[in-house]
């Protein structure tokens, strides 16, 4: 995708506090047409606060929102009718059938007759479900719901669409499915799309990355380049006390051991090399189970903020201490 | 991620698709032919409208509800206060006569429940944050709700209008204008007030306390169960001050004309200011309601 000079929607200095907390804190972001930016971070972090702001549910303390190079207030009618949204909670209305849903989507933006009829078949058609138009969404799968989320709130054509969580609690399959159509649909609409989300599987997807840490912008790049930062290989060794097996890693091999979630993990440029050594060095079963494996960007959340990307507590305490080495 | 490919629903990218793909230079962007201001204000105020009507339509116990209700509340009641009920200086006014015009209160005020109600449901499943996230205005949405459950309100109660003639309604003293005009300025200020309660109660066991305490009274109140008349004084000026009398009156001038009013004791001097005060009592509780939807969660 080719940016134009200005990028689509700019975030400029975004501050939200809620009493004391500081929910979010002077967040700066471009998003460039055509891209699809990810939000990652835990639940806690900001997403949400950032993604209510831009959803015009919330007000900021603070900051600007830049559409197309002006500035606008998120409560411009004229930025909402750009903007498409799907929310955690479905919009879809289960007394009425699929078409009927993007109907009244359609109509909600002002769009009526021949071109709201265009664009809800057209829909359909995208996300491969005109032949089912006709049924009731409350007999539908988790799966095809979602993908029905997408055409709703692409129906009166936004240039951007925001998506807060999309494919939690999607299966495996659904939450492939539900990509590939989110792809071909921001190639045929010309679509920009800003998404949170938790899932290093979903970050993966994204062209770019903001990740997100206690209200504040750590790092924002490209899947690939962020997944760089960790060099080598993550090694995974199971004992019964990981914190001791962890202390004489360090001590014994000098490597950077750290617990997480009740494993000890170290990041290692060999992998291969290191396991037979480790196996030597602690026989008699004190380890459990060895696993070696790429990094993930669930790996990169944890190096860059020393918390786990899934769980909403900081539990990985030593890992701060070990990168300041 | 080792799903196999067989499994993977592909997208539509058979000749449409692709065909699109060179539009992508060029979107036509839909903002530049969607229509603004009051046109897109109408929108939503008609989508959610029709939105209501088409659910009250699918949802068959309601239907049934909404039909048997009022025929068993102004059977069962009449039923039972027809010996002891009378009223000084009306002869031949019996139960059945005088409770007509507040149910078919009744079932305005019921209506209006009903969509305060499907407010909390539609806020909690993430409908209503669709709605406010786009670029309707909060009154657009409150005037959409509002009207589709006065929509509702007039259909039930047309349908209740069928028994009038057992009630004694003469077709020489039916108002229907006036029928129709105080019975929407009701609906559209019992569901404004609704609305505002219920974003202040949040969630439906709170709304049913509050339509216990407030809005069950305000209708016992109103003149529809007993008359004004033979109040003791202090509920009588209760009774005065209650914008649903006005309702209750308004409805029993519509179907008997002044003269039953006046012999029941509820009737304003001179009548005819149950519609001014019905239009105040309206718009200033859809306002309220307005105010009170914020945007925020």
């Amino acid at each position: 995708m080719t940016h134009s000079a200005v990028p689509l929607l700019q975030l400029d200095g975004l501050t939200r506090r809620f009493k004391a907390r500081v929910a979010l804190e002077g967040l700066n972001l471009s998003v460039g047409a055509g891209e699809i930016v990810g939000l990652l971070g835990p639940n806690g972090a900001g997403k949400s606060t950032t993604f209510q702001l831009l959803a015009g549910l919330l007000s900021p303390d603070a900051g600007r929102v830049l559409f197309e190079g002006r500035p606008l207030s998120l409560h411009d009618p004229a930025l909402r009718r750009r903007m498409g949204i799907i929310f955690q909670r479905g919009s879809l209305d289960d007394l009425m059938s699929a078409r009927e849903n993007l109907r009244l989507g359609a109509r909600l933006y002002g769009l009526t007759g021949a071109r709201a009829h265009e664009r809800v078949e057209r829909m359909l058609r995208l996300i491969g479900l005109q032949d089912r138009g006709d049924e009731r969404v409350s007999t539908w799968s988790g799966g095809m719901r979602r993908r029905l989320e997408l055409a709703r709130a692409l129906v009166h054509q936004p240039r951007i669409v925001l998506m807060d969580e999309p494919t939690q609690g999607l299966d495996e399959a659904s939450f492939r499915s539900f990509w590939s159509h989110l792809r071909a649909l921001r190639d045929a609409e010309g679509l920009t799309v800003l998404l949170t989300t938790h899932r290093a599987d979903e970050a993966e997807m994204c062209d770019r990355l903001a990740v997100l840490d206690s209200g504040r912008l750590v790092a924002t790049d490209t899947p690939a380049a962020l997944a760089a930062r960790v060099g080598g290989d993550i090694l995974t060794l199971e004992a019964r006390e990981p914190e001791s097996l962890a202390a004489e890693l360090r001590q014994r091999l000098g490597l950077e051991a750290r617990v997480v979630e009740g494993r000890v993990q170290v990041e290692v440029e060999q992998g291969h090399a290191l396991v037979p050594r480790l196996v030597e060095a602690f026989p008699a079963g004190r380890l459990a189970s060895v696993s070696l494996r790429r990094p993930t960007l669930a790996d990169v959340f944890l190096q860059l903020t020393g918390r786990v990307l899934g769980a909403d507590q900081p539990t990985a305490e030593p890992a701060r201490r070990s990168r300041r080495r | 991620m080792n799903v196999p490919a067989t499994t993977l629903p592909t997208p539509d990218t058979s000749g449409e698709a692709e065909q699109e793909v060179s539009r992508v230079d060029a979107p036509a962007p839909a903002e530049e032919r969607a229509p603004g201001g009051l046109a897109l204000q109408w929108s939503t105020v008609r989508v959610l409208l029709a939105r209501d009507v088409v659910r009250f339509f699918r949802q068959p116990s309601r239907i049934v509800g909404a039909l048997a209700q009022p025929i068993l509340f102004w059977f069962v009641i009449g039923a039972g206060f027809a010996g002891s009920f009378r009223v000084e200086g009306a002869q031949g006014l019996d139960y059945q006569r005088f409770s007509f015009p507040g149910v078919v209160t009744m079932v305005v005020l019921f209506s209006a429940i009903f969509a305060t109600i499907s407010v909390i449901e539609d806020r909690r499943e993430g409908f209503l944050q669709s709605v406010l996230a786009g670029p309707g205005s909060r009154l657009s949405v409150v005037l959409g709700k509002a009207l589709g459950s006065s929509a509702i309100a007039l259909l039930q109660a047309s349908l209740f209008l069928f028994f009038a003639p057992l009630a004694g309604v003469k077709a020489a003293t039916l108002d229907v204008p006036l029928l129709l005009t105080v019975m929407v300025l009701s609906a559209l200020g019992l569901t404004g007030m609704g609305i505002a309660l219920a974003w202040w109660v949040r969630s439906t066991a709170g709304y049913h306390a509050v339509m216990s305490i407030v809005l069950l009274p305000m209708w016992v109140l109103s003149g529809a169960m007993f008359p004004l008349k033979g109040a003791g004084p202090l509920l009588a000026w209760v009774m005065r001050l209650n914008p649903m009398r006005f309702s209750v009156e308004g409805v029993r001038r519509a179907l008997y004309g002044a003269e039953a009013s006046l012999a029941v004791g509820t009737a304003s001097s001179g009548a005819g200011l149950e519609v001014p005060v019905l239009l105040v009592f309206a718009t200033a509780f859809l306002g309220l309601a307005a105010l009170s939807i914020t945007r925020r969660e």
